[in-house]
């Protein structure tokens, strides 16, 4: 039982880390629902790549040739990054840009694997699921927007654990599941705020934590550079940058040979965040749905393409991988997409009820005479 | 004879299977394919036909 002290502190916890996260927790919900679909929705929009249908044992070209035509589309930029997607192994996607860390004016070409065709030139920085993923990830304000975007998951959390403390208070007469819907609309509200805030609260500290976690990924990244990539690429400290670099599908097969029971996930060019000034980063998916998630980096030396250096991640980086398939709910097939998109309306009603309810409080303060009400609005936000 | 529910088991008892359930859900779907994926929507499903069901139907108080 709470005493009537820690009720005040937690009703106030639950009040104030709603009230500044409720707008934006609603933004990320709503721009969140259509990135679940953002495979769908490319394919309906027509800017999904496919590639056309060939005998499965097609040959592949040699990444070399797929770096040709890439870079025939665009002369003055260099490699960056190149990837294919988890199940189709079909299409390389090149990106190309002016500098290994250029963040603006990335380029991408889709190039067949099979045939060495360019498919298609995605586009990077435009479009209307281009401004969604970028007010969900960053309000357009870059690693700032970002952390903001971190802090206010936090105080999501907050409001989340808050929440539950504050069940049993409300909860205490009433059965599981019940919604008084003889009483007020206020009474109403309360009881599916509290509802629909149960029963989807794992869900929404999962999905809240690990998009928290998401928002560190730059500075995560960045410190596994400092850390083990500088470890790893120490001995080449000191020599001069390349000037031309070795053959991708050498470098790529011998990344191959050291881990021949992994696919390829991308390949980071010399120079990025995932490589260092002298070696092709190639990192390396398992064929398992957790493994498939846990990147495995092979560094190979840029010029004589051999294998120098392969660590399984640190814990920290293992961590902001496996948090991306549970913030996304990318995996296990469709049906899970469905859920999150359910789910992810459940929260905007959970968000919008609490709104309801701390303005229809502030609207009619303290109207109510009778004892059992009177404390019931002390609890609510 | 069915024995009286103590009042914790009666607040938090199927909060608490909605939590482990989701739980399941989240990680069986990441732990393999195929009967794990399986594992993985129902453990995902309950508690969303539940908020589905209690929130649309409503149970009102029958005493």
């Amino acid at each position: 039982m709470l005493s009537a002290r820690s009720l005040r502190v937690w009703s106030w916890l639950h009040k104030w880390s709603s009230l500044v996260c409720t707008l934006f927790m609603l933004l990320l919900c709503l721009t969140g629902l259509p990135l679940i679909f953002h495979h769908q929705i490319g394919a309906w929009l027509g800017t999904e790549v496919e590639a056309p249908a060939l005998a499965a044992d097609t040959p592949r070209v040699s990444l070399d040739r797929v770096m040709q035509v890439a870079r025939q589309r665009f002369p003055a930029k260099g490699g960056m990054f190149v990837s294919q997607e988890p199940d189709d192994d079909k299409i390389w996607y090149v990106t190309l840009s002016d500098t290994p860390t250029s963040e603006t004016d990335l380029m991408q070409v889709a190039v067949d694997a099979r045939t060495g065709i360019a498919l298609a030139e995605p586009k990077l920085d435009r479009g209307l699921m281009f401004v969604i993923y970028t007010l969900h990830v960053e309000l357009f304000a870059g690693l700032a927007g970002k952390l903001f975007l971190g802090f206010m998951g936090l105080l999501m959390l907050v409001a989340v654990v808050s929440g539950v403390v504050l069940y049993a208070p409300f909860m205490r007469k009433l059965r599981f599941g019940e919604v008084r819907r003889d009483r007020s609309t206020r009474t109403r509200w309360l009881d599916l705020h509290n509802l629909l805030g149960i029963v989807t609260l794992t869900w929404a500290f999962v999905v809240g934590a690990t998009g928290m976690i998401n928002t560190w990924a730059d500075l995560v990244v960045q410190y596994w550079r400092n850390d083990q990539m500088a470890e790893m690429v120490a001995p080449y400290r000191g020599e001069p940058p390349l000037k031309q670099l070795g053959s991708l599908e050498k470098a790529v097969a011998a990344a191959r040979a050291r881990e021949p029971g992994m696919k390829i996930g991308f390949i980071a060019f010399p120079g990025t965040a995932f490589s260092s000034e002298h070696h092709y980063g190639v990192f390396m998916r398992g064929a398992e749905p957790l493994t498939a998630r846990l990147f495995k980096p092979v560094l190979v030396d840029a010029v004589t393409g051999e294998v120098t250096a392969s660590r399984t991640p640190p814990w920290y980086l293992s961590a902001l991988l496996l948090s991306q398939p549970l913030h996304f709910g990318d995996y296990a097939g469709a049906p899970m997409q469905w859920l999150w998109a359910v789910l992810d309306v459940i929260t905007v009603i959970v968000l919008g009820s609490g709104l309801y309810l701390w303005l229809g409080k502030r609207r009619a303060p303290q109207r109510s005479t009778r004892p059992a009400r009177a404390a019931q609005r002390e609890v609510l936000p | 004879m069915k024995k009286p529910v103590s009042p914790a088991m009666a607040l938090w008892g199927w909060p608490v299977v909605m939590a482990v359930l989701t739980a399941m859900g989240l990680f069986c779907g990441l732990w393999g394919d195929g009967p794990w994926d399986l594992l993985s929507w129902l453990g995902l499903g309950v508690p969303t036909v539940a908020a589905l069901y209690f929130g649309l139907r409503g149970r009102t108080a029958r005493r």
